[in-house]
């Protein structure tokens, strides 16, 4: 939903970041106002993923240059466990496996954590448990997850809906999903973008990273941007993820190479 | 047929000689055995005095036997080569024993069973009941050591506690125990060496959950040496929760022999010990048998954690399912050896080891050491071995969902902890093994 007086909630400027010395991000401009749904696709290493990952704060990337503003605040000041309690969130790609640790717990603990930034009580154990089977009817997940060890011998859509869960449950103003449609299969897909789209609203954004257009087809996204080259390249409305894949990404190239010659801001 | 006392007392040895030739010296031993004097008539005393004879040959491992390579034995030496006086620890703050727990406190004084109330299905064995049943199965074994008396050129640790022992616990189990069972001492601040001797019958179909507690504050030494004994189809769950400090050490020597459709398993949580060594030694002696072990210890500022086990299967279709866990910090050192031994009767073994070692500081130091003699040829026998850091994208992922580096450092720790913590016997609880493991709990007086 795009609303030109909603409130600007991320405004990246000329972001140049780099992992392990070796640039990834060479200038990223993008601004997300409150109700919008934004699609960034490009090629394997267009630094779709490391935009994610310096959003949340990935300790292995350095940010070099440019800044991000979140609801006006400057977000590289802050730790990933700060960003995450103001209403940051990180849906990862490869959802993290934590043995020993219980998904119910470690979801009690986070949300407990983002519930007292927002002013909220913490919730106990029972008042928790309410609201975590109450939350995961919104991604069809099995109780019995919770009782397992965090992402632990689940399988990639399992590990996605835990991904959208805890996205239900930290009640986020920027959720940012990374590849969250890959692995899955296409009933996955429909309920994890089901809930995605349950929890957009007028007061929040997402931000989708991907590779495909077949998660476009179950969230429609108010922009779409064309990555390449540590760049945002072009951006258009949803017609523009139709295009890409009707015309494959070769054209970026031969923009990339103008751009080379002769180096213009886009976006 | 149960007699009132195990053991005889051995009248508290006068001391002869003068110790402390010095710390470190190769003399600890030998001071150690003048001060502690040959006692007179005591159960299994024959033996004792055999141990008491090897130990004088051996008076103190170093790193020049191999199986002492990595661990450096100073912080024994450094203890006073007497024994601890009975109630020197005085009187002991223990946690009341989770319920259904029958609690047998071990100070090396006074009679352990004195007071205590034997659950049905246990009694204690008399001592020429146990003389008769070492000599039977001595000769079974071809006139070698068995039960009840180590081997002179075997385990050091069970060689020192049989030899210096004034007494020894010995128990009879027949049938399914369903109160557990749990053999504590604790030290306290008391500066000397107490040495535990326990030995333990498992009659064919008995079931027993045993959980051993030991804690010390101060500069002490706690040798034990359980012997147990697992009849067929019988099933020993065996815990062990060890909490030492700076100046203490533990050495303990478990040789269990486990009969065919037997189960035994183990797991133990250790830590804080300026040195400790366990060394769980499980024979199958026809194989058929099942051994599963679990082991977690933590060695920080400068401690040293050391675990040594060895299985052997003496027959075929024995089964192991081997788990040893280790976070070294600080200084700390951590050492685990874990043999397997399938020797060509042992067909159709099944053996997996596992070694997962947590290293969290630059300063600290992991030598672990599967080490794997096969014979058999047609067997599954599976081992490794890792030593890792915190996981950087575990902590970034925690971290991502507001949970601070600290807390989510302590989540993944407790994570690592929980797969060897939640097999300890439920009288665990009340010592909060995690708590030790993290080192939470506030110093003890």
């Amino acid at each position: 939903m795009i609303r030109p007086d909603a409130p600007l909630l991320l405004e990246i400027c000329d972001l140049h970041a780099s992992v392990d010395d070796q640039p990834i991000l060479h200038g990223v401009n993008l601004s997300i106002r409150a109700g919008e749904i934004h699609a960034v696709m490009g090629r394997n290493g267009s630094g779709k993923s490391t935009l994610s990952k310096v959003l949340a704060g990935h300790p292995a990337y350095r940010v070099s240059a440019g800044s991000v503003l979140y609801r006006g605040e400057d977000l590289l000041a802050l730790d990933p466990e700060q960003r995450a309690r103001r209403g940051v969130f990180l849906g990862f790609q490869y959802p993290v496996e934590i043995p020993g640790v219980s998904n119910l717990e470690f979801l009690r603990v986070a949300t407990n954590a983002r519930r007292l930034e927002q002013g909220h009580e913490e919730l106990d154990t029972f008042a928790f448990e309410d609201l975590v089977r109450e939350r995961l009817e919104l991604v069809k997940m099995d109780p019995a997850f919770l009782e397992r060890s965090v992402n632990e011998g689940f399988s990639g859509g399992e590990k996605k809906r835990n991904e959208i869960l805890q996205m239900a449950l930290l009640d986020p103003l920027v959720a940012i999903l990374d590849e969250t449609d890959s692995g899955l299969d296409i009933d996955a897909l429909r309920i994890v973008a089901g809930g995605v789209n349950q929890l957009a609203s007028p007061d929040n954004a997402t931000l989708l990273i991907t590779h495909y257009q077949r998660l476009l087809d179950v969230i429609t996204p108010d922009y779409v941007h064309v990555m390449a080259a540590g760049r945002i390249l072009r951006t258009g409305g949803k017609e523009l993820a139709l295009e890409l894949e009707d015309r494959g990404y070769d054209w970026v190239d031969a923009e990339l190479a103008a751009l080379a010659q002769a180096p213009v801001e886009v976006g | 047929m149960a007699a009132p006392s195990l053991s005889s007392a051995v009248p508290a040895a006068v001391p002869t000689a003068r110790p402390a030739a010095g710390a470190g010296s190769s003399r600890w031993g030998t001071a150690l055995l003048e001060a502690v004097g040959l006692g007179p008539e005591a159960a299994l005393e024959p033996a004792r005095q055999r141990a008491w004879r090897g130990l004088a040959e051996r008076p103190l491992p170093s790193r020049h036997d191999e199986a002492w390579r990595f661990t450096d034995t100073t912080a024994m030496a450094a203890i006073a080569p007497q024994l601890l006086a009975a109630g020197a620890a005085g009187p002991l703050a223990l946690p009341p024993a989770a319920a259904g727990v029958v609690r047998i406190v071990l100070d090396g004084g006074e009679d352990p069973l004195a007071g205590v109330s034997l659950p049905a299905g246990i009694e204690a064995i008399p001592a020429e009941e146990l003389e008769a049943l070492r000599l039977q199965e001595a000769a079974a074994a071809g006139g070698g050591a068995g039960w009840g008396e180590p081997e002179a050129g075997g385990s050091w640790i069970g060689l020192l506690a049989a030899a210096v022992a004034p007494r020894l616990l010995a128990l009879r189990v027949r049938g399914a125990v369903a109160p557990g069972l749990e053999l504590v001492s604790d030290s306290g601040a008391a500066a000397g060496v107490l040495p535990l001797r326990v030995l333990l019958l498992l009659e064919p179909g008995a079931e027993l959950e045993l959980l051993q507690v030991h804690r010390a504050a101060g500069a002490s030494l706690t040798a034990v040496l359980l012997e147990a004994r697992i009849g067929a189809g019988a099933k020993l769950r065996h815990g062990l929760v060890a909490q030492g400090a700076a100046a203490s050490v533990l050495l303990a020597d478990l040789a269990v022999r486990q009969e065919p459709g037997s189960e035994y398993s183990f797991s133990s949580a250790v830590a804080g010990w300026a040195l400790s060594r366990l060394q769980p030694r499980v024979l199958q002696g026809a194989g058929a048998a099942t051994t599963r072990l679990r082991a977690l210890q933590r060695c920080d500022q400068r401690q040293i954690a050391d675990h040594h086990s060895q299985v052997r299967f003496d027959g075929p279709e024995g089964e192991l399912d081997q788990l040893h866990k280790a976070i070294a910090a600080g200084a700390g050192r951590s050492v685990f050896n874990g043999a397997v031994e399938v020797p060509r009767a042992a067909q159709r073994t099944n053996a997996v080891q596992l070694s997962r070692s947590l290293l969290l500081s630059d300063r600290a130091r992991i030598d672990t050491k599967p080490q794997l003699e096969i014979v058999a040829d047609d067997v599954k026998c599976a081992h490794g071995a890792t030593v890792t850091r915190l996981q950087q994208e575990e902590l970034f992922y925690l971290q991502s969902r507001g949970i601070d580096a600290a807390a989510a450092g302590t989540l993944l720790l407790r994570g690592f902890c929980a797969e060897v913590l939640r097999e300890l016997p439920a009288a665990a609880a009340v010592w909060q093994p995690l708590a030790m493991l993290l080192a939470e709990e506030a110093p003890r007086p």
